[in-house]
């Protein structure tokens, strides 16, 4: 599918009555962050005539909001760079952070992180390549709108850590990428056609070297780290549950369909912190009595899990909803039996279409996995509360500069994550088809 | 080749490739293998209560709670159930300040995203940039332990500004109403007016609608109200009062109480959940078709009429469905209280499960608390949303 800038129509406009009209009240149609990198038609100087001082009321407002901004980039500038202690996350706490104060008793090391994390550039660059090997180049400048946000937190990350060696390692994991992307259109095509098993079997290596074969490893993990490693399982797990519920709810089988509504109505009306509560208190309850529990986190793990499903059944309803009947009807009547009919017709533009508002949905399980602090799980909020119990930083109100990085950390990967989301949206062309 | 295999007679092929039978069949297997499983768990959660020696019913919600509930006079020789119930009112304070507080700053934060001005943008995209891509919990945590009680004088150096309000570390003490004797009158005096009011804005609709004249239904209907109460104040002699806090030493006398945790769960609630409105807000506007903006202007609405009359009446029925949904929200993460110690439902579940009482019926009294709330929100949303879909034609 080729490239099309939101604001410049290939056809002439007379042929797409949408975007003359979404040229002439410009205003409206911005994108949803003002375009920073493309300066405006007609220079700044008539960009700022019309849009910020072009009536009393205008002027006023942009008074008014402009000094609002300013004061607020003002206390942000003078925070970050002249208050701010930040000796409390970068002053040796920083390795509870990223991989939590267990770590070491894993008897893993960096090693074996670092490895997950080349393994799964590795990955990201197969999956560019191929995407490049179809034909879809993503502008820099898209790229850039996506990355941006995490590139300046690794810099400023890098910038106050002590050694250069993570710098190094940083430099070596964007070669490496660039590496994987340009080599893969020339792999011969067997390969490329595989690219999606050869992606899921390099991440599932991933988290063998990540826990070095042990999965009760994941036991020990914190930080970023463990918010990651629950949110990717929680991701994993949830999805093909939410398909199957969505199927179900959606099948025309009377028996079955109550059992999924239920499932997803149930799960739906009540916070995840029950759940959460429920795995942590009553699970061992409903196993047979003299049953080993599993360990706090997988049980936490399932519950994630079992929630956000109902939710993921929700986002691929609505995509089931939105392929049209003729395309059901078109398949029956070419003689495929109902399965082949879900599975080879309907499924793909259902999930095709549900994409973005999964990845919605898999944000908000990311910020959710906050909540397991709650429960006594030192994630990366909850790391928090162990990084202030040092006695280097006890009692001595810290908590501004740790919030402010925990803070940093979700909203970089949130921001990027949305981002990226609203390419898809318009790659995959959703509502416009 | 044989004649029993095409004989042309059969028109019902046999029972196991009967599409029908086999679509029965399967679905009782689905719904067998659910029972059991259901089963497989209740048997477990018996048998383990029965190891455990835990009672198995709900006994223990008659057991007495234990302890005290802050900012409440139950008394810890109270019920489980009364703790639950004291928890439950404190749940819908959240959400009762909670959901109003969010829509309008939601509404207003949608409208900046769409002004045309690009520094009221700006500060829209920044509001819901920022508030949206941190979770719910860690603006909890700022709220209380970085804004509030991290930052808030000691009682003994509290602020007082204008001296009509005091904030502290233990709580924020606020101006109050105060009811006299002659309440119960007023009150009544007050439903008059009210009732009043509404005839007088019928009888304007109907003026307007014989001569054509402006209604002002607004204005005559809130004057008449407004007469009513104060002629009603004065002639019974100011059954309505104010009380203003006011510091005696350490303690704190008259005014409201608010509860620090309180105002921390509820402010961050409220900016996180404003966010998520804001852009429901802003989606709903753009989906109103750009010629009803476009007819408004040629009719030569005013921007407030065009807002008012055309496009968020039409923007306000796409919203309804998603704005119900992030009313569920707020409710569900006002379960985050626990995690600062405001004593809703969540925070009495916590306590009583570590009061050893059985965790099974503990959480499923939890869950079916939510639920309500839940079932509650969703009803209500479902009947404004009948109310207000467009009659189809």
């Amino acid at each position: 599918m080729a490239e099309r800038p939101p604001q410049q129509p290939l056809q002439p406009p007379s042929e797409d009555p949408e975007g003359t009209l979404r040229r002439q009240t410009g205003a409206k149609e911005q994108p949803i962050i003002p375009d920073l990198l493309s300066l405006p038609a007609g220079g700044l100087r008539q960009w700022a005539k019309t849009s910020l001082f072009g009536s009393t009321k205008d002027t006023i407002l942009t008074v008014v909001f402009g000094a609002i901004l300013g004061y607020i980039a003002y206390r942000a500038v003078v925070y970050v760079f002249v208050s701010a202690r930040w000796e409390v996350v970068f002053d040796g706490p920083l390795v509870a952070y990223m991989l939590g104060n267990r770590f070491n008793q894993t008897g893993l090391s960096h090693v074996n992180v670092w490895a997950a994390i080349y393994l799964l550039t590795a990955t990201a660059g197969l999956i560019a390549g191929v995407s490049r090997a179809n034909g879809n180049r993503t502008p820099l400048k898209v790229a850039l709108k996506i990355l941006a946000a995490p590139i300046v937190g690794v810099m400023a990350v890098l910038a106050m850590t002590r050694t250069i060696t993570p710098a190094l390692l940083v430099l070596g994991g964007i070669a490496l990428f660039l590496v994987v992307r340009t080599a893969v259109p020339r792999l011969p095509d067997a390969v490329l056609r595989r690219a999606g098993w050869i992606s899921m079997g390099l991440t599932a290596i991933a988290f063998f070297v990540l826990t070095g074969g042990d999965p009760s490893n994941v036991d020990k993990f914190g930080g970023l780290l463990l918010t990651i490693v629950v949110s990717a399982g929680g991701i994993v797990l949830s999805f093909p549950l939410g398909v199957v519920l969505a199927l179900a709810r959606r099948s025309s089988f009377p028996l079955i369909r109550p059992i999924a509504v239920l499932y997803i109505e149930l799960i739906r009306g009540v916070p995840l912190i029950t759940l959460l509560f429920m795995g942590r208190f009553a699970f061992g309850f409903f196993l047979p009595p003299g049953t080993r529990a599993p360990g706090v986190i997988p049980r936490a793990i399932v519950m994630i899990t079992l929630f956000t499903a109902a939710y993921v059944a929700e986002v691929v309803r609505g995509g089931l909803q939105s392929v049209p009947r003729g395309q059901t009807e078109g398949a029956q009547a070419l003689g495929l039996s109902p399965l082949k009919v879900t599975r080879l017709i309907v499924l793909p533009q259902a999930l095709r279409n549900s994409i973005p508002a999964l990845i919605g949905q898999f944000i908000s399980l990311l910020k959710d996995t906050s909540l397991l602090v709650v429960i006594g799980i030192p994630e990366l909020l909850g790391i928090t509360e162990q990084v202030l119990a040092q006695l280097k930083f006890k009692a001595q109100g810290y908590q501004p500069e740790t919030y402010a990085f925990v803070c940093l950390m979700y909203w970089i990967i949130c921001f990027s994550m949305s981002r990226a989301s609203q390419r898809l949206e318009t790659r995959l062309g959703v509502g416009q088809r | 080749m044989s004649a029993a295999t095409s004989s042309p007679s059969s028109a019902r092929p046999p029972l196991w490739r009967d599409a029908k039978v086999i679509r029965w069949v399967g679905q009782m297997v689905v719904v067998l293998l659910a029972l059991a499983f259901l089963w497989w768990i209740y048997s477990n959660v018996q048998a383990n209560l029965r190891v455990t020696r835990l009672p198995r019913g709900f006994g223990f919600l008659d057991q007495p709670y234990g302890s005290d509930i802050r900012g409440s006079s139950f008394r810890p020789s109270q019920s489980v159930w009364e703790a639950f119930k004291v928890g439950y009112f404190n749940t819908i304070r959240v959400v009762a300040l909670g959901i109003p507080a969010c829509t309008v700053i939601g509404i207003a934060i949608g409208i900046a995203r769409l002004s045309e001005n690009a520094l009221v943008r700006a500060f829209g995209t920044l509001y819901v940039e920022t508030f949206r891509n941190i979770p719910v919990l860690v603006w909890i945590f700022l709220a209380y332990f970085v804004v509030l009680s991290g930052n808030l004088p000691r009682i003994e150096d509290a602020l007082e500004p204008f001296g009509i309000a005091i904030f502290s570390n233990r709580g924020i003490y606020l101006p109050w109403y105060e009811a006299g004797p002659d309440i119960a009158p007023f009150l009544l005096t007050a439903g008059l007016g009210l009732l009043m009011a509404g005839l007088v804005a019928a009888w304007r609709t109907k003026v307007h609608e014989r001569t054509g004249a402006p209604h002002r239904r607004v204005l005559w209907g809130t004057v008449v109200l407004l007469a009513t109460l104060v002629i009603g104040y004065f002639v019974l002699g100011g059954p309505l009062g104010m009380t203003v806090p006011a510091k005696e030493g350490r303690l704190i006398q008259g005014g409201i109480t608010v509860d620090i945790a309180y105002a921390g769960l509820t402010i961050a609630l409220v900016l996180y959940t404003a966010s998520h409105v804001a852009e429901i807000v802003r989606g709903a506007i753009q989906a109103v078709p750009k010629g009803q903006s476009e007819a408004a202007n040629a009719l030569a609405l005013t921007n407030f009429q065009r807002y008012r009359y055309v496009v968020l009446p039409q923007a306000f029925r796409i919203m309804i469905p998603p704005l119900a949904s992030q009313y569920l929200n707020i409710t569900k993460n006002s379960s985050l209280a626990v995690a600062v110690g405001y004593y809703e439902i969540t925070r009495v579940y916590s306590t009583v499960a570590n009061n050893a009482a059985p965790p099974v019926q503990a959480v499923i009294i939890l869950m079916g608390l939510y639920l309500t709330f839940s079932l509650g929100i969703s009803l209500v949303a479902n009947i404004i949303n009948r109310r207000l879909q467009l009659e189809a034609r």
